[in-house]
């Protein structure tokens, strides 16, 4: 579906949907919705921060060039159509007229010349790694940029939604050499549907209607309020007395999400997760022994019984996985894939293999387990795989990390076994290459993806080969044959793919429409009132 | 009389500022201790720990001195007042501080004056009869809430008020909307304060009642009040002049101990009910090594104990003049 070509108008389809929401205008438009921000992000300027409450809240004020639907296909934003030539090389895109920024000056190309050339590249190391990728990004004329790559690389389309690709207002950078200290990051200047009205730290934010957007009669909704409100419990209880009308993965516990969620006139949804596609991760350290061992590696994911983690653990929320692509991933191919179900006994058979005989007390290694430090949820995750290593005989220590401790430790090869939840992003070069790719030396001059040290000249070939291969199904032959190797030699566990329910009051409409989710820019949400 | 008391104070002055710079010199280091790099907490929550990106931040924040040199910078810039930037926010940091410290202030000084307006009579109270049904009745209630888990008695009080009742608002300092300025928003505001600050002073009666208790029963014991009561003065005037302001002395001192903590003393409270303060700032700016902010956030509560401290010690010389025996040079 990427690869290739396709030029789409969307002139007709628009003329339609502006007939439609004339009609609709009068019923939808008004009305306050209550959200919570959890944990308040030390900016909501996405340009510069894309963590989930950062991306939540900023994404209803800055866009991108384009969005994507729950099936990933581009939709127009920033940008009215596009175009990729058929060697994969040219990608012209051509923005809309009569945008302007929430502070009245217009938008053009030179905005997004800046971010793609200047901004993102400084800011974002994602973005940088991928806009290498580019030998020119150039704007012919007030309305139009164009990419024209080095190489093809059919996944370069991803990075162009709002928190990959953020545009940024140009005019306020003129000068400023260092853009991610700039003042100007604090003004929070976009082109969405939403301008901030207010923050109070601590509070909330308060976001109002862009009276000036590019799409007449949206938004419909007057105001956001996104809440701070630290505990958990206390977050259901705003829920239940109807202070606030949506709740997002992470606010509450999953068993809280069970019990809210059969509450008259309250919604769940598992939809708006498909763009960023989160995987649970087990990082083991292949550098350190006894992982280094393939089958010591395979010994741990024959000794977790991952659907006890999805369905006790995450409270029913998730779904298996034995490889690393999602679900929804282009080229996912489960038929090349080493299953290991749950079988304590092939475990200890490997171990055995592997020279890790019983010692005292049945013990045949002892490490270290980092647990992933963002609530409960996950520390009794690492009770859980602590007692099922414990019973094939590996005794797992739990260390106590806070975020800050946890990550230095993984990407400084420091841990044994560590827990992590990753976005695989849509495509995988995107999204998966930084993972699987060796490292030499430490992680510094990297992402910090290839957390254990996994090394594979053959999966780096393939890796490189299929980010460069504007040809489908060449390239979905090399993803079957990493998927093939990748499951073989075990680099890592994929516990689950982990699933984020939404609950809302239905009264809520439109909430997760695209494949964004609750990352959309909200211009089609309303609410009955 | 005047004279020793001030030179009394002047002294305690000049004590205060000494400890408060071993207190700076402390947190300084213990914090450098700790595990984990600011500059890569940092580059994670921007995608990535790019080396030259993370250098870049090093340089930014100066952490890429040595520890000494950078203690040298905190306090030469601490004693111009410059308090600097938060590695997170990128905003001033006395400009954070000064958002959030008034309403950890608001919630620990009701707290703090609600309990001593309770604890001290029902302690009087419960003195009167020790042992009995009412003193009985009395230490049992305020002991069950300070043995609660705060947050624990803050759930329950926002079920009852809160969900069931639907009285009192269960988190925040303002509702969202109203507008700023004026009597809708200071009643706003008081209409939110209750619940917290009542379960922070429910915590805190327990301690003040059995502190007066303990006090007042040891005072009526004493020869001068037997004396007194012989003397025939009313029980009234012996009550107010005699017992409860001998008993008053260790109060005061718990008193000054618990405002020492008006800041770091509420986080329980601040996060059950999303109060806005400074605590939860605290432990926010721990999780994220945000060095600066951290460092500000204790020198302002270590300038806060000091000033509670020498406000406790003079109170100390006005109702007990045997004080100003101890501090008289040499």
């Amino acid at each position: 579906m990427f690869p290739g070509h396709w030029t789409k108008s969307f002139a007709f389809g628009l003329a339609a949907l502006a007939c439609a929401s004339t009609f609709a205008y009068a019923q939808k438009s008004g009305g306050t919705l209550n959200l919570i921000v959890q944990p308040e992000p030390p900016t909501i300027n996405v340009g510069v921060n894309r963590l989930g409450p950062a991306s939540f809240i900023g994404s209803k004020i800055y866009e991108g060039l384009i969005s994507f639907t729950p099936k990933l296909e581009p939709r127009p934003e920033l940008a009215e159509s596009w175009a990729i030539s058929p060697d994969g090389l040219t990608y012209t895109f051509n923005l809309r007229r009569g945008v302007t920024w929430h502070d009245g000056k217009p938008f053009t190309s030179a905005d997004a010349l800046f971010s793609f050339q200047k901004f993102l590249p400084a800011v974002f190391f994602r973005a940088k790694l991928v806009l290498s990728e580019a030998e020119s990004i150039t704007a012919p004329d007030d309305y139009t940029i164009v990419f024209k790559l080095k190489a093809p690389f059919p996944g370069f389309i991803q990075i162009f939604e709002v928190t990959g690709g953020t545009i940024m207002p140009a005019h306020l950078y003129e000068g400023v050499t260092d853009y991610r200290t700039a003042p100007a990051n604090q003004q929070f200047i976009g082109t969405g549907p939403f301008k901030v009205a207010e923050w109070k730290r601590g509070s909330y934010i308060h976001l109002v209607k862009n009276d000036a957007y590019w799409d007449k009669g949206k938004p419909y909704l007057n105001d956001l309020y996104f809440h701070v409100i630290p505990d958990a419990n206390s977050r259901s209880i705003a829920f239940e007395t109807g202070k606030v009308d949506v709740l997002r993965a992470g606010d509450v516990e999953n068993f809280d999400i069970s019990r809210l969620a059969n509450e008259k006139g309250v919604e769940l949804t598992e939809a708006g997760w498909e763009f960023l596609q989160p995987i649970g991760y087990l990082h083991l350290n292949n550098r350190r022994k006894p992982f280094d061992d393939v089958r010591v590696r395979q010994a741990v994911a024959y000794a977790i019984d991952r659907k006890f983690i999805i369905e006790t653990i995450f409270g029913g929320f998730g779904r298996e996985i034995n490889g690393p692509f999602y679900s929804t991933k282009l080229y996912r191919d489960t038929s090349v894939e080493t299953k290991y179900e749950f079988n304590p006994e092939k475990a200890k058979k490997l171990l055995d293999e592997a020279g890790l005989k019983p010692g005292p007390g049945g013990v045949r290694a002892e490490i270290e387990l980092l647990p992933l430090p963002y609530g409960e949820l996950w520390q009794r995750q690492a009770e859980y795989v602590r007692d099922a290593l414990g019973a094939v005989g590996i005794k797992a220590n739990i260390a106590s990390v806070d975020v800050a401790g946890w990550f230095q430790r993984l990407t400084t090869f420091n841990y044994d076994i560590g827990h992590n939840f990753v976005y695989t992003l849509s495509d995988p070069a995107i999204g998966i290459n930084q993972t699987y790719l060796t490292v030499k030396g430490d992680n510094a001059g990297t992402s910090g993806g290839n957390v254990q040290g996994y090394s594979n000249a053959e999966v780096d070939d393939i890796l490189i080969k299929a980010a460069h291969q504007n040809d489908a199904e060449s390239r979905a032959k090399l993803y079957s044959r990493f998927q093939e190797i990748v499951t073989r030699d075990v680099p890592l566990i994929w516990t689950h793919e982990m699933v984020f329910p939404t609950v809302f009051r239905n009264k809520v409409h439109n909430l997760t429409l695209t494949g964004l989710g609750t990352n959309e820019n909200f211009a089609d949400v309303w609410i009955d009132h | 009389m005047w004279s020793v008391r001030l030179q009394f104070l002047f002294w305690r002055l000049i004590k205060s500022v000494v400890v408060l710079l071993a207190v700076v010199v402390l947190n300084f280091t213990v914090l450098r201790l700790a595990p984990g790099d600011p500059a890569l907490v940092l580059a994670g929550e921007q995608g990535a720990a790019d080396a030259a990106f993370v250098d870049q931040i090093r340089a930014d924040f100066g952490l890429d001195r040595s520890i000494p040199e950078q203690l040298g910078i905190y306090i030469r810039s601490l004693a111009t007042f410059d308090l600097g930037l938060s590695f997170r926010e990128q905003r001033p940091i006395s400009q954070i501080i000064g958002e959030r410290l008034p309403a950890t202030l608001l919630l620990t000084l009701t707290a703090l004056a609600v309990s001593l307006l309770i604890g001290i009579p029902l302690g009087a109270l419960a003195a009167r009869r020790p042992h009995r049904a009412l003193d009985v009745a009395l230490t049992t209630i305020s002991t069950a809430f300070f043995a609660m888990p705060l947050f624990w008695t803050g759930l329950l009080a926002i079920i009852l008020f809160s969900v069931w009742l639907n009285w009192l608002p269960s988190y925040g300092m303002v509702t969202v909307g109203i507008p700023a300025g004026g009597l809708a928003e200071l009643l706003d505001v008081l209409w939110h304060l209750t619940l917290p600050a009542l379960t922070l002073a429910l915590f805190y009666v327990a301690i003040y009642l059995r502190v007066t208790r303990a006090a007042v029963i040891e005072v009526i014991g004493s020869d001068f009040v037997r004396t007194a009561r012989a003397t025939g003065l009313p029980a009234a005037r012996i009550w107010r002049q005699h017992i409860l302001r001998n008993a008053l002395l260790p109060v005061i001192t718990f008193a000054s101990l618990q405002a020492g903590h008006l800041i770091g003393g509420s986080i329980i409270v601040e996060t059950v009910f999303a109060w806005p303060g400074i605590g939860r700032l605290a432990f926010d700016a721990l999780l994220q090594r945000d060095y600066n902010l951290l460092l500000s956030i204790f020198f302002a509560s270590s300038v806060i104990v000091m000033v509670f401290n020498l406000l406790a010690d003079s109170l100390y010389a006005f109702v007990d003049p045997r004080i100003d025996a101890g501090p008289a040079p040499a």
